[in-house]
């Protein structure tokens, strides 16, 4: 059953992938991406990382993607033209892609201490226990300070954004640069 | 339980619980007009049926038999797609939301399609998906008044998604879970007097949650994206029977759904609230349909308020939205987080 659903949702995932790259029309585009977070999202569920998967689904199909399609229809965005790509890409990307995607394989394949899931088992080692449990002690007891730094940091972006947003004397109410968010 | 046994279950309570819905959805349109009619001293629609009770079946053949329109110069695929997922999303979501106790036999939990751990998160990333479908509506329909319609929409609902999300956050760490059985569960002992509304002292956060969630529906007083006088009829100005009709299910199903979850959340959801005074009886019958006789009668209440405001309150401007989304209700909610927090670290 977990096999089927696998083979289901990767197949899903790599058809919206290559339909990704293939599609002209910049919204086809986003909506593929769409199509392969969200079988992602299935596929972390099969391997029992139930947070996860709801979080890739909140956060990335919902709010990013979201902001993606916001663009594409604000700025209507056309046809792009198919052309058949740089000389250089051809040559050295498609090597380069194929070895790559080798090194990660070895290491994958013979890392010790990685950890590992199965296909229809839970993530953690004691039965019962939600990997919610889990990850919030991870994060808010060993991890506290790398991850209150990187929210920090995020913030720091948020600023960043404003500060460029921000024109100086613009006659903009504080009320429509609200708005505007 | 075998898988085999397991998946006819399930195929039954779906089956069961989508006809439900749809007929839920039919009678929520006649409950507002009837209540609206009221409201503004008219009669509402009585001509079919007793009272006007057979007016929804009417109007479902109406729309089944009305001429389906397809503008030119739309965008096909998606055109056709964003009524698909506007209604598809109403529609899960109601897959994890528990109706009643948990006391069915041989372990088959008759009230609840899914019991999933993370229950109250899967609603809130199927509602978040919803937005989809009214972005892609306006958007594919290549129609300004449309794209005007769902540009407002799809702002107002990611920006009231925030306010939304954190008024829960409240309510998640009181329960320390985020299944909405323990989450129910947890305001059980004593009646009204533990619901979180109450004892809890999740009553700020509720009424976050309340305002948030007319905005998610596109209710008034934040129906903005369909304001009639300004945009025609907004991001489904260029759909015309069925799929017009899936547009108008889906925002009635998502009433339900917000209906749902504020009684799960904050009324102690099937619990009555006499809580344990009137206790187990002796009848096993009564045990399991009394829970779901509180569960539906907190869920009307809940809509009967909807159709209230609808009748009385004027619509917002948009800069107004935006403010009391941005400027009041998330630094609320976010105090009320802080509030609860502290509370529940120094009780």
């Amino acid at each position: 059953m977990h096999l089927i659903l696998f083979f289901l949702f990767a197949g899903f995932c790599l058809a919206g992938a290559i339909n990704l790259l293939l599609q002209t029309h910049p919204i086809n585009s986003a909506l593929s991406l769409i199509v392969v977070m969200t079988s992602l999202a299935v596929l972390y569920l099969l391997l029992g990382a139930e947070f996860l998967a709801i979080a890739q689904i909140i956060v990335y199909s919902g709010a990013v993607m979201v902001l993606f399609t916001f663009v594409v229809m604000l700025l209507n965005a056309g046809r792009e033209e198919r052309t058949l790509g740089s000389r250089a890409a051809t040559r050295i990307g498609f090597p380069a892609v194929v070895a790559l995607f080798a090194v990660l394989a070895t290491i994958f394949l013979h890392a010790q201490g990685l950890g590992a899931a199965h296909l229809g088992e839970g993530l953690s080692s004691a039965p019962g226990q939600s990997n919610l449990t889990l990850l919030s002690q991870i994060l808010f007891h060993e991890l506290l300070l790398p991850f209150e730094v990187t929210s920090v940091l995020i913030l720091i972006a948020i600023l960043g954004a404003v500060a460029i947003a921000h024109v100086e004397g613009s006659k903009m109410s504080s009320s429509e640069r609200v708005a505007e968010k | 339980m075998t898988i085999f046994a397991f998946f006819l279950w399930s195929l039954a309570k779906v089956a069961v619980v989508t006809v439900v819905m749809l007929m839920g959805i039919a009678y929520t349109v006649l409950l507002e007009r009837k209540l609206v009619g009221r409201i503004q001293n008219r009669w509402g629609p009585s001509r079919v049926g007793p009272f006007g009770l057979l007016q929804p079946l009417v109007d479902g053949a109406k729309s089944f038999l009305k001429e389906d329109l397809i503008p030119t110069a739309v965008y096909r695929p998606i055109y056709l797609l964003a009524p698909i997922i506007s209604l598809g999303c109403a529609l899960i979501a109601i897959a994890v939301v528990p109706f009643g106790a948990n006391l069915g036999p041989h372990g088959v939990d008759l009230f609840q399609i899914s019991n999933i751990n993370v229950g109250l998160l899967v609603i809130l990333g199927i509602t978040s998906i919803g937005v989809y479908g009214i972005a892609l509506a306006g958007w594919s329909s290549n129609n300004k008044y449309s794209l005007l319609g769902s540009l407002r929409s799809s702002a107002q609902l990611i920006s009231y998604e925030l306010a939304l999300g954190l008024s829960l956050v409240g309510v998640v760490l009181r329960a320390g879970s985020l299944n909405l059985r323990v989450i129910v569960e947890q305001q059980a002992t004593l009646g009204a007097a533990t619901w979180n509304i109450l004892g809890g002292g999740q009553i700020v956060a509720f009424f976050i949650y309340l305002m948030a969630a007319f905005a998610e529906t596109n209710r008034s007083p934040f129906d903005l994206p369909e304001a009639e006088s300004e945009l025609t009829g907004g991001y489904h100005t260029e759909y015309s029977s069925m799929k017009f009709a899936m547009f108008f299910m889906a925002e009635y199903g998502n009433m339900i759904n917000v209906g749902c979850v504020a009684t799960l959340l904050f009324l102690g959801g099937w619990t009555s609230p006499l809580g344990d005074l009137m206790g187990p009886f002796q009848s096993n019958f009564l045990n399991a349909f009394l829970p779901l006789f509180w569960f539906v009668g907190k869920v009307f209440l809940f809509l009967c308020l909807y159709v209230w405001v609808r009748g009385t309150l004027p619509r917002f401007r948009y800069d107004q939205l935006m403010n009391f989304g941005w400027r009041f209700l998330l630094p609320l909610a976010i105090l009320n987080i802080v509030g609860t927090s502290l509370w529940l670290a120094y009780r």
